[in-house]
């Protein structure tokens, strides 16, 4: 429960200064105050719906058959099945990074690894989901289709200044 | 625009929502659950940074915006962009609401795609993290590609949208 106050604290604080603002009839605080309910309806009008989606993704695709097919001998099939499976996970990149080290060492390749990533940080389904109700379709479509051929060629890139045997370490938390 | 996005993701929601009730009762309200519980998590830091930018809104005027990050500003808008994206540690999420309200403030497209993608691609702050995992040089070397392909990305963004 504290915790919960914890994480409240802006909102509570934001919510006592609106209310105030309004009883004093503080200008600045009205037009802040209105900004934020415009943010607000825009946001609940379909991030929610956006979770229900990713949470229904998560039981249905097995994440774990996609981690073995992602090796040296991989080839094209191998930048597609990681790319795939970067696209469904969620959070923010440094989550991504124990991924990383588990794909090591199950034996993906260094430029799987990599462009998994790069596919990681820039074409996350539930991220794609919220830039396309901020920014337009149009523009999350431009922004992916230019991303995608740089970090594969990221990924090679990567490949050849660190070596084939590299491997990503453990990282106790 | 508001009620599009319902309409759409409503839409989307509930046809997945329909599908995996026929075929998986169990799983699919462990899917709702698991669901709910990521847009619990992060309910509180999207209330944060939302009351952020209304205060922030307030203090700087659109004429500002529009000078700095706007059709003019060339390469000294894409330095910006990319340096308070490299730094920061904004969620990737919540950096959308911020971008589109630059935009509608004046920012021209290519510099949010810089400002996004080095958001979300590059991490100073994170860097330490990443060295554990990677390698000094490994880390390195990832965030200085990924940094010039952001301005590659902004070039081309600007240049289709």
């Amino acid at each position: 429960m504290k915790k919960y106050l914890k994480n409240y604290t802006w909102v509570i604080l934001f919510v006592l200064f609106s209310v105030s603002s309004y009883l004093m009839g503080f200008k600045p605080g009205l037009s802040i105050y209105s900004n934020f309910t415009e943010f607000f309806i825009e946001m609940i009008s379909f991030v929610p719906f956006l979770f229900i989606i990713i949470g229904l993704f998560d039981v249905w695709v097995p994440k774990e058959i996609l981690e073995k097919h992602v090796g040296k001998e991989s080839g094209v099939k191998g930048i597609f099945i990681v790319i795939l499976l970067a696209m469904l996970q969620a959070g923010p990149l440094y989550g991504a990074f124990p991924v990383a080290y588990i794909l090591s060492k199950k034996g993906a390749s260094v430029r799987n690894i990599f462009i998994y990533l790069g596919a990681f940080s820039s074409m996350k389904l539930p991220m794609l989901g919220i830039e396309i109700g901020y920014l337009g379709i149009k523009f999350t479509v431009v922004r992916t289709l230019i991303s995608l051929p740089l970090f594969i060629l990221i990924g090679y890139l990567m490949e050849k200044i660190v070596g084939s045997d590299f491997k990503v370490e453990e990282v106790k938390a | 625009m508001v009620f599009n996005n319902t309409f759409i993701f409503g839409l989307l929601t509930g046809i997945s929502l329909l599908i995996s009730l026929i075929l998986d009762k169990d799983k699919t309200f462990l899917g709702l659950k698991k669901g709910g519980k990521m847009f619990f998590n992060i309910f509180h830091p999207f209330l944060n940074i939302l009351i952020l930018i209304s205060i922030v809104l307030f203090f700087i005027p659109d004429s500002v915006i529009v000078h700095y990050l706007g059709a003019n500003s060339g390469w000294s808008g894409f330095g910006i962009a990319a340096c308070i994206g490299s730094i920061t540690l904004i969620p990737g999420f919540i950096s959308y609401p911020l971008a589109a309200t630059l935009l509608k403030q004046g920012a021209t497209y290519s510099v949010i795609a810089v400002f996004i993608t080095t958001l979300i691609m590059v991490g100073v702050v994170t860097m330490p993290l990443e060295i554990k995992y990677f390698g000094k040089k490994a880390a390195i070397t990832r965030n200085i590609l990924n940094l010039i392909a952001a301005v590659i990305i902004g070039i081309f963004v600007g240049w289709l949208m």
